[in-house]
């Protein structure tokens, strides 16, 4: 036994000194498959040598043009997608844009996503349904709007009348004391109470006379008053994955979410690049950013592989932001006159430069062919440089 | 203000989020030794803006590198580095 375990050790150090510098996981899996497969200390270095020289014919080569290749990789596929936004029947209630209108939405980095989604997972002590329900009441924005039947405007005696609607109220758990509790803090000067005839309607005595140019206004200020809520969430439908209960929110603020009790704050998503930049910083904003934009191939049956993706998120928060691909971001901050030229707005640019006396020192692709030089690329990349400090 | 108080409450949060890779601010001889590995100047690294949040969850300041530790998919746990810029 003991002399197994010595050579099984020699074998993982022998792996291990070959393959320094290479990725752990690569390593770890060799070691394993050796071990499984009982490989002797000689076989072992023989077929390392082989793993060595796969890897670096596998290996891009520098000079490679990998942009090139990533553009094309996930442009090809790209026009094989349906342009139509499905409305998505598998989640009950919601609608997720995919597809090539979401794609593109990623690209341009925009500040909100049309249909802006946060899945909340909940904190072990909290899966069940109950909590689940009663977490999602207490975020769901409910406006007066949501609860009101309607709104009558009395003139003569200058009141307002509120009716709600008691089945709304018991959707969104609210109850009638609420409603006045956020009518009081919300509308100074008046005098609010519970109508004695019907209790669900709300009668607002104004102390001064309403105007009656502005009674659109101030019916539109009451309907718009919160109850309770989180801003920006819209409508919170519960889900069951596994034996896990997720909210899935229309909109989203992360910010606020994270603080609310019960809500497991290390696991909340959302599919809003700019504000996961703004709350949780530029890496994360990057995983989301391959996350997302893998999953709409994905679900559109395109295999691009993930490199390519993830250059492309690279690219985008390498000065430390989501940069949009475009002449306002990425292709926009380019060095070379030409090449910003040779993309789109050539006229602007081209003053522009004229303006500021600006040099092309020719050194990226797109300026190259202009002139007509070789291009920077695979073995024209490589110079002769002389160093004349070094011995 | 308010604002700036409500922040803060989620400055640790943040860290433990699974989306946020780990951050370490490298000292300045593993620093230099990173920038002569590569041969390169420390703006061309990708940048960190200081007031990214983990960069002020973790105090970073202009002119540090930071050591990102990334989940790849591809690659099990790969390391990059940011130099992280005002702004």
């Amino acid at each position: 036994m003991g002399e197994i375990g010595g050579a099984r050790n020699s074998i993982e150090k022998l792996v291990e000194s070959e393959l320094s510098g290479l990725m752990p996981r690569i390593v770890e899996d060799i070691k394993m498959a050796f071990t499984k497969y009982g490989i002797s200390y000689e076989k072992a270095k023989h077929m390392l040598k082989i793993i060595k020289d796969e890897i670096e014919n596998n290996t891009i080569d520098p000079g490679e043009a990998v942009g090139i290749v990533a553009a094309q990789s996930i442009g090809e596929p790209s026009t094989q997608m349906t342009l139509r936004t499905f409305h998505y029947a598998g989640v009950r209630e919601l609608n997720v844009t995919l597809g090539l209108p979401r794609l593109i939405e990623l690209v341009d980095a925009k500040k909100t996503p049309s249909t802006p989604l946060t899945y909340i997972y909940l904190l072990p002590e909290y899966n069940n349904r109950e909590k689940a329900i009663e977490i999602a009441r207490k975020i769901e924005l409910t406006r007066i709007i949501n609860v009101a039947l309607k709104v009558d405007v009395d003139l003569f005696n200058n009141v307002i009348v509120l009716t709600l609607d008691p089945s709304m109220l018991i959707d969104k758990g609210v109850s009638v004391d609420d409603v006045v509790k956020s009518l009081q803090k919300h509308l100074k000067k008046t005098n609010i109470t519970i109508s004695e005839e019907n209790p669900n309607e709300i009668i607002i005595q104004f102390e001064e006379p309403i105007d009656p140019i502005k009674v659109e206004s101030i019916r539109d200020k009451i309907l718009n008053i919160k109850i309770k809520g989180i801003k920006g969430i819209n409508k919170v439908v519960i889900q069951k994955r596994g034996d896990e209960y997720v909210l899935v929110c229309e909109g989203s603020n992360l910010r606020e979410l994270m603080d609310v009790e019960g809500i497991d704050y290390r696991r909340i998503r959302t599919n809003n690049i700019k504000e996961v930049e703004e709350i949780l910083g530029i890496e994360a904003a990057r995983s989301l950013l391959i996350e997302e934009m893998i999953n709409v191939l994905e679900e559109q049956g395109l295999d691009v592989n993930i490199r390519h993706v993830m250059l492309v998120a690279d690219i985008m928060t390498r000065t430390g932001t989501v940069k949009p691909i475009g002449r306002h971001g990425v292709a926009g901050s380019k060095d070379s006159v030409l090449a910003k030229a040779a993309f789109e707005v050539t006229v602007k640019q081209l003053v522009d430069a004229a303006v500021h006396g600006d040099m092309d020192l020719l050194r990226g692709i797109a300026e190259n062919v202009i002139i007509g030089n070789y291009i920077p690329v695979g073995t024209a990349k490589v110079k002769l440089v002389y160093n004349p400090y070094m011995g | 203000m308010v604002s700036k108080k409500k922040s803060s409450s989620i400055d640790v949060k943040i860290l433990e989020h699974e989306l946020v890779p780990k951050h370490v601010i490298v000292d300045i001889d593993e620093g230099i030794k990173i920038l002569k590995q590569y041969g390169i100047k420390p703006e061309q690294l990708p940048w960190l803006r200081a007031s990214d949040p983990v960069a002020r969850a973790i105090g970073a300041k202009p002119g540090d590198i930071v050591k990102i530790v990334r989940k790849s998919p591809t690659g099990g746990e790969v390391i990059v580095y940011r130099y992280v810029v005002p702004g």
